[in-house]
């Protein structure tokens, strides 16, 4: 019986953490696997993938984080600033990590429907962000 | 006669919904009319999805049937939507066949190889529905052959266990399915299996409508897998229907799929089209944020 209680009080925690966690706070990059992170982009270079990135940023990520990627607040939900220095300083390999995972704890859902040329073309986007 | 105000109707329904969805902005989540994939609607958008399906059954008289759809991302790891059903069968009447309710929850947070998705839905239908957004037990050609009545009802609960896997641009899902009418009835059990692939890996450069990236095509087979006391492949019916996907840039999402029997329980020959508009940050837009 005590133990049924535990479990029910655990399952109200997580469920309440899932429910009203929200900030971005950065915790996923602890998260992310040491070969994820050393991950090459292979589009760093490439002079259509900030542009094609601008085009997938602003169909898809600009309702959340601004049409200029500097993050907004909507209600009670923080959404992160892109240009701030937490992404600057982030491996590619990490910023491709968290578009293919999300942080979905945090409100970011996963990108993996994107292909991975299109998850790269977007990192060199927010690479290149001032 | 009656022919010709069948026309007009589905001209009036398709010049309403492009009406309508010209407004908008694109994307649709699934690349398929029936499989779902483990692609949830994003947190605080809301879709508009209609949802139809046309035929002919041998025997019977002409339909077209529209799910008029309302998704909601609550949370990224939960998707709630409103299915309102309705149909027009030529020589019959225009009738609304009732509404579901669904949910689905991600109960695994990071992307893996296989990814599931618990589905829960109630639906409130009754004898005259024939938008076929699924098809288990022994559901076969002879439900659309019977003229349109309301009489029957059937409230039934569905589960299904989501699986789906996205790898190099292909997404591959699985679905199974167990539905329950709520009156003493057996459990019936269905499937379906999609494969779908964006025409282009990455993105151009260049705003453009009609190029490759805008287009993913697909294909999806699903049918009945019997009940709790025949399960199997007998007296069921199958379906085979191709996809083609355009995601308009900035604009609505439209997909067509012929559909073909695979048996002699199936109808022949069925056209699915749909017309979805996503409007970003539902909420916060009628909050003015």
């Amino acid at each position: 019986m005590k133990a049924r209680g535990l479990f029910l009080a655990l399952w109200i925690l997580t469920g309440a953490e899932m429910v009203f966690g929200e900030a971005g706070d950065g915790q996923w990059l602890r998260k992310v696997p040491a070969k994820d992170r050393s991950r090459v982009n292979p589009l760093a270079n490439d002079t259509d993938a900030p542009l094609a990135g601008a085009k997938i940023f602003a169909e898809h990520c600009a309702s959340c984080h601004g049409e200029d990627a500097g993050g907004k607040v909507q209600g009670k939900h923080i959404r992160p600033n892109l240009r701030s220095d937490r992404i600057k300083q982030a491996a590619p390999g990490e910023l491709f990590w968290l578009l293919t995972n999300g942080s979905q704890k945090n409100g970011m859902p996963s990108w993996s429907r994107f292909p991975e040329p299109q998850r790269w073309q977007l990192v060199t986007y927010l690479k290149r962000l001032p | 006669m009656k022919i010709s105000n069948f026309r007009h109707r589905c001209v009036y329904h398709a010049v309403a919904l492009l009406a309508f969805a010209s407004a908008g902005s694109l994307r649709a989540q699934e690349n398929y009319f029936v499989t779902y994939s483990h692609q949830l609607e994003e947190p605080g958008n809301l879709e508009i999805e209609s949802k139809s399906i046309t035929g002919s059954p041998g025997g019977g008289n002409p339909f077209v049937a529209t799910a008029l759809e309302f998704e909601y991302g609550v949370r990224t790891w939960w998707t709630a939507e409103l299915y309102l059903d309705g149909q027009t069968t030529v020589g019959e009447s225009t009738v609304f066949t009732g509404f579901r309710i669904e949910n689905r929850i991600r109960p695994v947070l990071r992307e893996h190889w296989i990814n599931p998705i618990l589905y829960f839905e109630f639906e409130n239908l009754n004898g005259a529905d024939k938008s076929l957004l699924e098809v288990v037990g022994h559901d076969t050609r002879e439900d659309f052959l019977s003229r349109n009545d309301r009489s029957e009802k059937k409230r039934e609960a569905e589960l299904k266990l989501i699986l789906s896997s996205n790898f190099k641009g292909w997404n591959v899902s699985e679905n199974i399915i167990a539905e329950k009418n709520l009156k003493n009835f057996p459990w019936e059990f269905g499937y379906a299996v999609g494969v779908s692939r964006g025409l282009a890996m990455a993105m151009s450069a260049k705003p453009c409508t009609f190029c490759r990236e805008n287009f993913a095509l697909g294909a999806e087979i699903y049918g009945g897998l019997g009940d709790r006391h025949s399960f199997g492949l007998a007296d069921t019916s199958h379906y085979l229907g191709p996809v083609l996907s355009w995601n308009i840039p900035r604009g609505p999402s439209v997909k067509l799929s012929p559909n073909f029997g695979l048996n002699g329980n199936s109808n022949g020959f069925m056209f699915r089209f749909l017309l979805s508009y996503e409007i970003d940050q539902f909420f916060s837009r009628l909050r003015g944020e």
